[in-house]
């Protein structure tokens, strides 16, 4: 047996390719050696980060991966059963890899609203969350994030654990650049933990019954503090769920607590082909700084029409599209992975596009995809796919497949 | 790790059993399912096809990745396991009882080359 895609297991996301590391607020640090040349000894020597969980979940037998950086569950046993979970009742996440970083100070909102692409100015209401590109100046992304509302000096970024360092740097530069009265702060004491499917809010409850009131009625993208809990109504699933942001050292009783509510954790393995079902996108797999927003699917998250100045606006706004980011199911047997290439009839002539990424669908128990193709294609075309010098047949469709678990195709 | 003492091992992950027909059977190994994690689609060879030693013979392929079987000996393909093609989670059940192929080997004496159980999990182990 040979391995034709090693790397996509230990890839997903293609973050363990950076080798940006976060700092690891876990590891026991000798009292002999400084904050600062610890994080650069771990560094250095190219360890792989752990989180306040990591013990936990080697104790429930999880099959553990290096994930940009992190060890991090892959799977508990078997990563379709968790997806499963996740469309039909119950799973949780270990996400506490993602840094939680606050942007504080009375530029804040200032600042954001011209260092993301798409407009702090649509956060009206505390609490509310906004889904966001963070654009280079030649208009590609370095990263893609939720804003939380907090108060008008106060807000929440949540960042991709491979691009943390990456991102720190960028936003710590663009500060200084611009002189706004404001600081952002990674806060790696904060621990995270996703609770996703149509049962996530009752057992949530169940295991923090004091949060109830306060988040019985968050509305989609919502969040809300409740003592030491940060309560979100987001997610990466497609399903009906939380993201709670809490302290590190309350992490451990949490998740025992969510466990004894029936809920079911579930690795990262499952968190991808759950994303992929909902058409969401994986940053360093659909979209990089060589990739700008507009053929990556994420046009409806650029604000392009109000006079606002952001980072990358000037280069978006001189080069249109020149792709069009749409799903594939296919239509043959067979599995569809990322970098696959697809072939394609436009008014007769052939182009080429590429799938960004590919899996097998559990809940629709065929192959689905995520592809950038050329201008011109239509929903419903039938495509190839080149799949081991095979060119199989595929439909093209809208880049989301399932949502609160319903088939959409 | 499961590794049966009664069968042959190739460094690539397959298990080969000797039959009394004289033919041989192939799948993969109990390591190897657990590598790849939950298989959703196989691709056997076609009835009478000619294999060489080391050669791609099947394809299986799980959520997350895909990987090629190679042929353990040169020979011609007598039997497939379509169970294994309709329903790929049997080989991550039992690897060993889920087979894929069935070969009737040019020349027998070159199983005799393969690993025995402790030596696949000598090089498996590395």
């Amino acid at each position: 047996m040979g391995q034709r895609d090693w790397s996509a297991s230990i890839r997903h996301g293609n973050l363990s390719g950076t080798k940006d590391r976060g700092v690891n607020s876990q590891r026991v640090r000798p009292f002999f050696v400084s904050e600062k040349s610890f994080n650069t000894f771990a560094q250095v020597i190219d360890m792989p980060q752990k989180t306040v969980l990591n013990e936990v979940h080697r104790q429930l037998g999880a099959k553990m991966v290096d994930f940009g950086g992190w060890d991090m569950p892959l799977h508990y046993g078997s990563q379709i059963e968790e997806h499963h979970a996740v469309r039909r009742d119950c799973g949780m996440f270990d996400v506490s890899h993602m840094c939680a970083l606050d942007v504080a100070g009375p530029d804040a909102r200032p600042f954001l609203r011209r260092l993301i692409a798409n407009n702090v100015d649509k956060l009206k209401q505390p609490g509310k969350a906004l889904y966001s590109a963070m654009l280079n100046e030649s208009g590609g992304v370095i990263d893609d994030l939720i804003v939380y509302f907090i108060n008008e000096a106060h807000y929440r970024v949540v960042v991709n654990a491979g691009t943390t360092e990456k991102d720190l740097a960028w936003i710590a530069a663009r500060l200084a650049e611009w002189k706004f009265k404001a600081v952002c702060i990674p806060r790696r004491d904060l621990a995270m933990i996703a609770v996703q499917g149509p049962n996530a809010r009752t057992r949530f409850w169940q295991a923090l019954p004091e949060t109830r009131a306060a988040s019985e009625a968050l509305k989609a993208f919502h969040s809300v503090t409740v003592g030491d809990y940060f309560i979100a109504s987001t997610g990466y699933t497609g399903e009906d769920g939380y993201e709670i942001t809490l302290p590190a050292s309350k992490a451990a009783t949490f998740w025992q607590a969510l466990l004894d509510a029936g809920v079911r954790p579930s690795g990262l393995a499952a968190r991808d082909t759950l994303r992929l079902e909902a058409g969401m996108n994986l940053y360093g797999q659909d979209m990089d700084e060589s990739i700008s927003p507009l053929d990556a699917g994420l046009a409806w998250t650029v604000d392009l029409l109000s006079e606002r100045d952001f980072v990358g606006k000037v280069a978006l706004l001189a080069h249109p599209p020149q792709h069009q980011f749409l799903g594939l199911l296919l239509l043959d047997r067979g599995v569809m992975r990322a970098h696959q290439k697809v072939l394609v009839q436009v008014d007769g002539t052939v182009g080429e596009g590429e799938i960004t990424s590919g899996t097998f669908s559990p809940t629709l128990q065929q192959s689905i995809a995520l592809a950038r193709l050329p201008l011109g294609v239509a929903l419903g075309d039938q495509v190839k796919v080149e799949i081991r010098e095979k060119a199989l047949s595929a439909r093209v469709v809208k880049p989301c497949f399932v949502r609160n678990g319903k088939a959409l195709i | 790790m499961n590794v049966p003492a009664n069968l042959k091992y190739t460094k690539s992950h397959e298990w080969v059993r000797a039959e009394a027909d004289g033919t041989i059977t192939v799948g993969i190994t109990d390591h190897a399912q657990d590598l790849l994690g939950d298989l959703v689609f196989i691709d056997l060879p076609d009835i009478g096809q000619e294999l060489a030693a080391g050669q791609e013979s099947a394809v299986v392929e799980s959520v997350k990745a895909a990987a090629d079987v190679y042929a353990p000996l040169a020979g011609v393909v007598t039997e497939v396991n379509t169970a294994a093609a309709d329903t790929p989670e049997i080989v991550n059940q039992d690897a060993y009882a889920a087979w894929l192929f069935k070969l009737k080997p040019a020349n027998l004496k070159d199983l005799d080359a393969l690993l025995d159980a402790e030596g696949y999990l000598a090089s498996a182990g590395d």
